[in-house]
């Protein structure tokens, strides 16, 4: 069980990001627990700068804008 | 830091040549769409049942120009914007920001909230990621209020309907107001006046993230991503702001334009503050309006003003920043800011009188 956490304030880019995180698993077959986190304070403190960020298992992979298809596999399947 | 290579081909829709083909194509198609739209706007307000030279015609004639014109210049802005930034990032920035404290962090970081790419919704995280960072307050205020202030969008758009003295005149006020309200933001000590929770906080960890390497096809596939995006949300502003800029165009009658906006109504100024912070558009909602205003005579000094204090300084931005901010920071933040807008506005009034 991986978990991923999709940081953003809840624009639409972070919406679109948590979606395709949990399509990406989806089709993978790889179990996720999705978790957003909208508050400022610990968004700062995962070290993003630019939304959305994501991190896998506590480590960040990405930030800012919507990840790569290709890339976001990557990162559930590692 | 490590690198993670693109993996090649992977995930991508077309191959790359028809990207280096259809690029150019497109921008060739744009150009040859725009050279004809006088001629094509001529024929469609023909269409319609009242004369050309009415009010009425004279507004849907500004209306049928301006809104395919403005959604072209907005789609190529746009592109060519999100491409050159794309080798731009926050994180970049604020390594080159870090620790500058001499007088030239101050343009420097101007400059960069032009080129950075980064939307209002991230403005909480990037403002404590570059104060944890050690960049100074000053030159952190100069960064956010330049991005939305010179943005290429209302640039590139004043460029088209109004013409390039006045664009560049705007990127000139713009830049320096920007770069002088952070420098004497920077100078009133104000680090006291941040939000408790944002001055506790110890110099934030640096999120190692791996570096992607871009391909150009990638950097082309970010301006059409950014095109959608940015195009599919503003579209309604920019029609709301056509038409208003139409009835102005075909209704408002010069005196009264005069005696409102006029170069003699020194008052005209501030009220154009007072009016432009509450309104909430995006650049590409406003310079239509402005376009009508000029056309109408009135005065430079005033629109500019108006335009700068509706782009610059919007409410929705000052309650996102109310969570770092507290409301006395943001007041002098407002009112410093403010004050450059008005210094510009009265000294273009009184050189054009």
């Amino acid at each position: 069980m991986k978990t991923v956490k999709v940081y953003g304030p809840g624009c639409a880019r972070c919406e679109a990001a948590e979606k395709m995180v949990k399509e990406a698993a989806e089709k993978l077959g790889v179990a996720v627990a999705v978790e957003k986190v909208t508050d400022a304070k610990s968004i700062a403190m995962a070290g993003i700068m630019s939304t959305p960020g994501i991190s896998v298992d506590g480590k960040l992979v990405h930030s800012g804008g919507l990840p790569d298809a290709g890339n976001l596999d990557g990162w559930l399947t590692a | 830091m490590t690198t993670e290579t693109h993996d090649p081909g992977a995930h991508r829709g077309a191959p790359d040549w028809l990207w280096y083909a259809g690029v150019p194509v497109a921008a060739v198609l744009w150009w040859l769409v725009y050279g004809q739209l006088i001629p094509l706007s001529e024929w469609v307000t023909a269409l319609f049942p009242v004369p050309r030279d009415s009010h009425t015609g004279e507004a849907i004639a500004f209306f049928v120009y301006d809104v395919p014109k403005v959604l072209l210049l907005l789609t190529g802005i746009v592109f060519v914007t999100g491409v050159l930034r794309s080798w731009f990032s926050p994180e970049k920035t604020r390594a080159i920001l870090a620790g500058r404290n001499q007088i030239w962090g101050y343009p420097l970081a101007s400059a960069l909230g032009v080129l950075t790419p980064f939307c209002s919704c991230s403005s909480v995280p990037l403002f404590i990621g570059f104060v944890s960072a050690g960049i100074p307050l000053g030159v952190t205020f100069s960064f956010l209020i330049a991005g939305p202030m010179v943005g290429p969008v209302g640039l590139g758009l004043l460029y088209g309907l109004v013409g390039w003295e006045i664009a560049t005149i705007y990127l000139v006020f713009g830049f320096t107001i920007a770069t002088v309200s952070g420098f004497v933001l920077g100078r009133l000590g104000l680090e006291r006046y941040l939000q408790d929770w944002v001055r506790e906080l110890n110099a934030g960890p640096v999120g190692d993230l791996p570096e992607v390497r871009l391909t150009m096809v990638d950097r082309l596939k970010i301006g059409l991503e950014q095109v959608r995006e940015i195009v599919g949300k503003v579209w309604i502003w920019v029609l709301a702001g056509i038409g208003i800029g139409a009835a102005i165009h075909g209704y408002v009658p010069e005196e009264m334009m005069l005696t409102i906006m006029g170069g003699e109504a020194w008052w005209s100024v501030p009220a154009a503050v007072v009016v432009g912070v509450p309104m909430y558009t995006n650049a590409a909602g406003v310079i239509p309006i402005v376009e009508a205003l000029l056309g109408k005579g009135a005065a430079l000094g005033t629109t500019l003003a108006f335009m700068m204090s509706v782009i610059a300084l919007s409410l929705p931005e000052m309650i996102i920043l109310k969570q770092v901010l507290t409301l006395r920071l943001i007041g002098v933040f407002l009112a410093v800011v403010a004050l450059g807008i008005l210094a510009t506005g009265f000294l273009f009034n009184i050189i054009l009188l």
